[in-house]
């Protein structure tokens, strides 16, 4: 499974995608929709809202269970992705291309901490 | 560190179908094969192969196997009036807790009760600790890993619409037979993959079978039943689940224990307190009551109803057992224990993280028969 190089990885499954204008667009590897199956529903967080880093801020539900989804950088939440949940069903079949949501980031430093394609390929055993 | 979880004989099947696997109640068994959305969509409008031999068939026989019956089971054995009739219903600790929840059917020879996989081990100590009491009982597993094995057997389910097509076209010269098979109903056939018994019934809302086999032919009966029938598809774990919940079939585990009355827990209806049969569990239910009500719940606004969500209703709380997404309604539904003198229609709130939601009270069916009741 290729895991695309130009992103960040957390550790818990989530991508990080830096923008041109500074923010970061967050989503979930391939790894993690194949585990959870079927998604049917996300919860997003709200525009403006403050994240931290490693804190949960949005949830992501299959068919079988519901997952956290963690902040890979503290900030701002500056855009959600309400099209998505429109169809969540988008995120199995094109995960790195299904952004939740935007942080501005407070300290961007923190995206530093973050894997990169081959640690985090390395960290699920491909 | 876990014991390794046991294999079914269709392990390596399911793994050759790159079924993601999980570990249920200690077996090793495919939650879906791809999608367990189609999966579930499938055996509404289809036919769906389900491999079910975690479950674990129990023979017993003797000329005092009515009695130990009579003690054993909360329905009423002498309901099963001939041979080839089955019911389902639970049997009960001393305390009116269930032990398990069973189809138990009576055969020419024997009565054969199918129990769940994950208890199945305590069930046969229940069993054998009440059938000391006996002399003229026998009792005989068939599932490989249990003490006491004889001629092991494993079991299959053909669930959906289609699933008398796709029985047909296995065993084209027994399809009469199988047309003529009663829901509820199971019978040995001979076939040329030896002597099979069928029963017709399912945890999926759907028409359908139960299919055991000697072990040895049961590769035999998958393969022949795949491509005999070229749109049965094989299901998972995960969409027998979803099936389950839509049909508002309880799940052992889950909507009831060992601490649960089937009075509360909307088996009510399995239970026979109308009779003078004493049966084990009887006096703890009568002298407890009901005292709680188990209904559906639709979801009102978005989110997804999940196990151990509380339950706000103007009579007091209660918790859901078992939540989804139905693929079939496309809303999220649930099934749950509430204080008693709930109104159907009436709108009651749901826990959902920090979020209280409404939700409709409903009778806990949701779709029978590829039929959306609510």
């Amino acid at each position: 499974m290729s895991i695309p190089h130009n992103l960040h990885y957390a550790p818990t499954h989530e991508w990080c995608l830096a923008n041109d204008d500074g923010s970061y667009s967050v989503g979930i590897t391939q790894h993690a929709q194949d585990a959870l199956g079927d998604i049917v529903f996300i919860e997003l967080p709200k525009l403006g809202q403050k994240v931290t880093v490693k804190a949960a801020c949005a949830v992501v539900e299959s068919v079988k269970a519901a997952s956290d989804i963690y902040a890979p950088v503290s900030g701002e939440v500056v855009a959600i992705n309400e099209n998505l949940s429109q169809s969540p069903e988008s995120i199995n079949s094109a995960p790195y291309a299904s952004w939740f949501f935007k942080i501005a980031p407070s300290h961007p430093a923190e995206v530093n901490d973050l894997l990169d394609s081959a640690a985090y390929a390395s960290s699920i055993g491909e | 560190m876990a014991p390794k979880p046991a294999l079914t004989i269709f392990n390596s099947t399911h793994k050759n179908l790159d079924a993601k696997m999980i570990d249920f109640g200690g077996w090793d068994m495919p939650i879906h094969y791809g999608s367990q959305l189609s999966e579930h969509l499938h055996t509404r409008v289809d036919a769906s192969l389900f491999d079910v031999s975690h479950m674990a068939v129990v023979d017993c026989f003797g000329s005092e196997v009515v009695d130990f019956l009579d003690l054993l089971l909360a329905n009423n054995i002498h309901k099963l009036a001939s041979p080839g009739r089955g019911f389902y219903t639970c049997m009960l600790n001393d305390s009116g807790g269930i032990i398990d929840d069973l189809i138990v059917y009576r055969l020419a020879d024997r009565y054969r009760l199918v129990i769940n996989a994950s208890t199945a081990v305590d069930d046969l100590l229940w069993m054998r600790q009440l059938a000391a009491k006996f002399n003229h009982l026998e009792i005989v597993p068939r599932r490989a890993d249990l003490e006491g094995c004889l001629a092991p057997e494993v079991l299959l389910a053909v669930q959906g619409p289609n699933a008398l097509l796709a029985l047909s076209a296995a065993f084209p010269a027994l399809a009469t037979e199988c047309k003529e098979l009663n829901y509820f109903h199971g019978k040995f056939l001979n076939t040329a993959l030896g002597n099979i018994f069928l029963a017709r019934t399912g945890y999926t809302g759907e028409d359908g079978f139960e299919i055991s086999v000697p072990s040895e032919q049961g590769l035999a009966l998958w393969s022949c039943l795949m491509t005999q029938y070229h749109t049965l598809m094989p299901a998972g774990l995960g969409a027998r689940d979803t099936l389950r919940i839509e049909a508002g079939y309880n799940l052992y585990g889950q909507d009831m224990n060992h601490d649960t009355s089937p009075l509360d827990c909307g088996l009510a209806w399995t239970v026979d307190l109308k009779s003078a049969r004493n049966f084990i569990g009887k006096h703890a239910l009568l002298k407890r009551g009901q005292v709680s009500e188990f209904l559906g719940l639709v979801l009102l606004d978005k989110g997804i109803l999940r196990s151990h969500q509380k339950v706000f209703t103007p009579m007091g709380d209660g918790e859901i057992s078992s939540g989804t997404y139905s693929p079939s309604i496309e809303k999220s539904i649930g099934l749950a224990q509430l204080p008693m003198g709930q109104v159907l229609g009436s709108t009651v709130q749901v826990k959902i993280r920090d979020q209280l939601l409404n939700a409709v009270l409903v009778k806990p069916q949701f779709v029978r028969r590829g039929h959306i009741l609510v």
